[in-house]
């Protein structure tokens, strides 16, 4: 437990966003109301699975320069745990656009459509995982597609929506900016603390993760992963 | 022109300026709407008692399995 402060952060940060998503002021707009701190929540959980998609393609290049197995194993974690982010997001995103929107699913807004593709290229990756046995052959195969996969997510989530003309989402259709999000400063104060603290979450659980698999694999071939 | 005569021109005045005004009054008046009352009941605080101590439960299981984890490793380190 020597690295232990940043886990300790990550909950703290979480905790206050909490406290202060509910207690603290927001900007009085019609239609959202009081359901504008769901950007506490939902916002900061595509930011962790963005961040945890960019690690899983890090550690793809790193397999790739290396062919260590290691760094494959902690790609595909990264993957999963990014996974694990994107389903709440979709899920929370859905329920308030069903409110908001009147709909739980806008299929001509662009950032939907856009996590729609990149949500089925990762479909792609967790698959390929599944289906090739041998694994020298499974980490070069899925590590390439991996670095394909996380060029199109970023494409497909922060540029396609914003080429598009117009997005129901704020920030999105032609003028990218984070004064876009309907935000006044006593909301930042919420918003970037709650980011940083689910994108640590994230970290805390993928680090969980990787150790799991590689104690795992050290119990079935009675060696360490390298 | 007799019916203008019988009205004074003060009272046209005031009657001119509630109509044009009476659209911007009720503008102000329609506010969004925010859970105002249930804050002030202080109802607030029991919602956000009971999320705090949801995540702070799973923030502690997770500390729980973080150190049966390392247990496990430090059995298995050669």
């Amino acid at each position: 437990m020597k690295h232990f402060w940043w886990k300790l952060i990550s909950v703290i940060l979480i905790l206050g966003s909490i406290i202060m998503g509910f207690l603290g002021e927001v900007p009085r707009l019609n239609i959202l109301n009081e359901t504008i701190r769901n950007l506490y929540f939902h916002v900061p959980l595509w930011f962790a699975m963005l961040v945890q998609m960019g690690v899983s393609c890090f550690f793809s290049l790193k397999y790739l320069s290396s062919y260590k197995l290691k760094n494959d194993l902690t790609a595909s974690c990264a993957a999963y745990v990014g996974g694990m982010f994107a389903l709440p997001g979709l899920i929370t995103g859905s329920i308030w656009a069903t409110y908001t929107w009147g709909k739980p699913w806008v299929a001509d807004d662009p950032k939907m459509q856009g996590v729609m593709a990149a949500m089925i290229v990762y479909m792609v990756y967790y698959l390929l995982r599944a289906l090739i046995p041998d694994m020298q052959t499974k980490a070069r195969i899925s590590a390439v597609y991996n670095i394909f996969a996380f060029c199109m997510t970023f494409v497909f989530i922060m540029i396609y929506p914003r080429l598009a003309p117009s997005s129901l989402h704020p920030g999105n259709g032609g003028n990218p900016a984070f004064g876009k999000y309907d935000m006044d400063n006593s909301m930042r104060a919420v918003f970037y603390p709650a980011c940083v603290g689910w994108i640590l979450m994230s970290f805390w659980l993928l680090n969980i993760l990787n150790r799991y698999k590689k104690l795992q694999y050290k119990l079935e071939h009675h060696e360490n992963l390298e | 022109m007799k019916i203008w005569n019988n009205f004074n021109t003060n009272k046209i005045l005031f009657l001119g300026f509630i109509f044009f005004t009476a659209p911007s009054t009720f503008a102000q008046q329609a506010v969004p709407q925010m859970a105002d009352t249930f804050r002030a009941e202080g109802k607030i605080y029991v919602v956000v008692s009971v999320l705090s101590v949801v995540f702070l439960c799973l923030a502690a299981y997770l500390v729980i399995i973080d150190r049966k984890l390392k247990k496990l490793e430090d059995q298995h380190k050669k």
